[in-house]
């Protein structure tokens, strides 16, 4: 059984028809990357399977091993195992990032049903994983993004994913606002977590993020709905010759 | 449903379900006639056998008040207070209580279901908590009369005074007279001549020089009648070198008409001196709708009167439909220090004007103002504050530290601070921030696992851990429960 499998997807935004028929499968241990130019549709695919509020699925459905989450709220989702890097991180004052992580943590355990971690068992966990992205101690004591350059803030975005472990990771323009030496350690940091049991949705622009997180499978988007699927050369493809023929034929 | 719909529908529904302590004692109370003269006065002040001087004194605040207007200045709007129409005077039939035995069943029950324990055995039972051997000695206060003072055996035997206000004229008439309306002149303001003409009882505490008081104080009170203003007033003295911490706590049933709440609360600290002063007030804050709840006047003042004395008030408030209240700090004596911490919370429609005053007038002064204000529902906070120092006032320190949190579309936050600077040695701090919980950031926390409930929860408690710090360990938890009920359905 694929991982996700979205069904011709509608979304409504406000009244504006954004994801028009949206059919896509992600299988477990894929890594899918998703393309298109602005309003296309990718971030509202990004919020959907998160959950978010004032998205309106008029038509279709979205499955996770199988079952619809369309009814589930975005904690519960979390709990299943899907987790969105946001494009833009969102600041929680007063909330000491490492607060935040062990909060989130044992409120998707609980939502499992599995029990607490202790202390010394998270401490570990956050010290073994943080090293590696190259987050400080000192960034884990300060409020959640809040004062965070944009290369923190998305190292800050796969720290939490690299400690929640999830099923889907959707990674919403992981690479916007990035110089290339932050991109590499980002990247390194979500290649460290492919694994058979562990798929990923990689939306972008460029192509360039795809050097670093080289894809299983390319799906080019446009007008709210998958126009062109390929292998990992498509996206260079894109590169080349634009978006400008998908969109002229998905209209 | 969409979280912004949902969010205000369940705000819509809060604070009437919500309210815990919202039932009425069906108990035969005896009233003072309906309304505001001398009459009642008078009638007031026989019921509590007063020495002549206390009628005068409270003749002469009645005359006073007649003269006196309404302030309009506080950002809080509400239905102009008919004061003929109201008691102001109730107390449980039989009173004259010799010991905790022969207090109404009624009231002791009442004040369990509020979980305050009257029965000294009970909080000895508690002493058996691990965390420690902190006791609370609790003065609880039923409409207009004190009900039941505990262990005041052990306190008096360290010298430590602690009864009715309207016991200590009797038995300490001297101290009363002394420094009753010392710090809140009987002309001070409408709401406090008001309490000064007619007030009941409330709580006298004088820790003698030296004596470090052996445990907390604490007064509980209870608005239970239909139609009744509760004046209490509270004095509390602390003579050379001595330190007490005091605490009170406020509910009241729920109830379709307005009540009227207008204490005073003097404190004074001679010289080397130090008064704690924490407040969990939780009176009925009115229905969703903003129909009921209390008003909650109040005058709170401390004088640092002596060299290197402090005061240290700290408040939680939670409750009452509107909110009028900015105790502050005299730094008369110098070297002394004044400090105000408060978490202030709006929700439904309530409405809260609070904030303090830091009077500096002794040389070496500081004082120190931590403010937190959380609007949710459609409810309006504003901080007030004065930072003051006087020429005299050589080298007066102050940091003010304001912060405002707003929970949904719908509620104000508003911060005035005045500044006054009369001598060029002083330095000012101010600081002050505003920030939201949107539905973005619920959004982002529930994406990570966390329910809107704990989202709420754990920004509101980051946002307020430096107040409730300063707290008594065994109130800080109960206030942090407090909190986390009067901001239930706040969330989508």
């Amino acid at each position: 059984m694929p991982l996700l499998e979205i069904k011709n997807l509608h979304v409504e935004v406000e009244g504006k028809k954004i994801l028009n028929g949206l059919t896509l499968t992600i299988k477990k241990g894929q890594v899918a990357a998703i393309m298109g130019p602005n309003g296309s549709g990718k971030s509202t695919l990004a919020y959907v399977l998160a959950g978010k509020a004032n998205y309106h699925v008029t038509e279709g459905d979205v499955l996770l091993d199988g079952a619809s989450i369309l009814e589930m709220k975005p904690d519960e989702r979390a709990a299943k195992g899907v987790f969105l890097a946001f494009q833009y991180p969102v600041e929680v004052p007063g909330v000491a990032t490492m607060t935040f992580l062990r909060t989130a943590l044992n409120a998707q355990r609980k939502t499992r049903g599995e029990g607490e971690l202790s202390t010394p068992e998270f401490m570990k966990l956050v010290r073994d994983t943080s090293a590696h992205l190259g987050v400080n101690q000192e960034m884990l004591r300060r409020p959640v993004n809040v004062g965070f350059s944009g290369g923190e803030k998305k190292r800050n975005e796969i720290l939490q994913m690299a400690i929640l472990r999830p099923r889907l990771a959707v990674l919403d323009e992981t690479d916007s606002g990035l110089d290339i030496d932050a991109l590499q350690i980002v990247a390194e940091g979500v290649n460290r977590l492919r694994s058979p049991e562990r798929s990923m949705i990689v939306i972008t622009h460029y192509q360039r993020l795809l050097n670093f997180i080289v894809p299983d499978v390319v799906h080019v988007l446009a007008k709210g709905r998958v126009v062109k699927t390929g292998g990992k050369e498509l996206a260079l493809e894109l590169e080349a010759k634009g978006y400008a023929q998908y969109v002229d034929e998905a209209a | 449903m969409p979280a912004v719909q949902e969010t205000v529908e369940q705000v819509r529904r809060i604070d009437v379900d919500q309210y815990k302590y919202g039932f009425v004692t069906d108990i035969e109370s005896e009233k003072a006639p309906i309304g505001l003269s001398e009459d009642t006065v008078r009638y007031i002040s026989a019921k509590k056998n007063e020495p002549e001087w206390m009628l005068a004194w409270r003749l002469e605040a009645f005359r006073r008040w007649l003269t006196m207007r309404e302030p309009t200045w506080a950002r809080v709007d509400y239905p102009k207070i008919d004061y003929q129409n109201a008691y102001y005077f109730s107390a449980p039939k039989k009173n004259a209580l010799a010991s905790l035995d022969e207090v109404d069943p009624e009231i002791l029950r009442t004040y369990e279901k509020l979980g305050i324990p009257l029965r000294e055995q009970e909080i000895l039972a508690g002493v058996v908590r691990p965390e420690g051997e902190r006791r609370v000695a609790v003065d609880a206060v039923f409409d207009s009369v004190s009900v039941a003072t505990t262990f005041k055996a052990e306190l008096k035997k360290a010298g430590v005074i602690f009864m009715p206000i309207s016991e200590a004229l009797r038995e300490h008439p001297e101290l009363v007279k002394k420094y009753l309306g010392s710090v809140v002149p009987i002309t001070d303001n409408f709401f406090a001549t008001l309490n000064s003409a007619v007030f009941s009882d409330g709580s006298f505490v004088y820790v003698p020089a030296g004596v470090r008081c052996p445990m907390e104080l604490s007064t509980y009170f209870r608005i239970n009648e239909k139609n009744t203003g509760q004046f209490e007033r509270t004095l509390i003295i602390a003579d050379k070198g001595a330190y007490v911490s005091y605490l009170e706590g406020c509910t009241a049933p729920m109830r379709d008409e307005n009540q009227l709440h207008a204490a005073v609360v003097e404190l004074v600290a001679h010289d080397d001196a130090e008064i704690k002063y924490s407040t969990v007030q939780n009176w009925y804050p009115g229905d969703a709708d903003g129909k009921g709840g209390i008003f909650n006047f109040v005058t709170k003042r401390g004088d640092c009167r002596g060299a290197r004395s402090k005061i240290s008030w700290t408040q939680v408030e939670t409750g009452s439909a509107i909110t009028w209240k900015y105790p502050s700090c005299i730094l008369r004596g110098d070297n002394s220090r004044g400090e105000f911490y408060s978490i202030a919370i709006s929700n439904g429609r309530q409405q809260v004007d609070s904030g303090t005053k830091m009077i500096h007038l002794g040389k070496n002064t500081t004082s120190r103002i931590i403010s937190k204000g959380i609007s949710a529902g459609k409810s309006n906070n504003t901080y007030r504050g004065l930072v003051t120092a006087h020429r005299k006032a050589t080298n007066a320190r102050n940091f003010t530290n304001c912060d405002s949190l707003l929970i949904g579309n719908q509620c104000g936050a508003h911060t005035v601070p005045y500044i006054e600077a009369k001598n060029s040695s002083a330095v000012f701090e101010h600081e002050a921030s505003t920030s939201k919980i949107s539905e973005d950031m619920l959004f982002y926390c529930q994406q990570r696992g966390m329910s809107a409930e704990e989202a709420t929860a754990l920004v509101v408690n980051g946002f307020v851990k430096d107040v409730l710090q300063q707290l008594p360990m065994e109130f800080a938890v109960e206030a942090q429960k407090l909190i986390s009920i009067s901001l239930e359905g706040s969330v989508g």
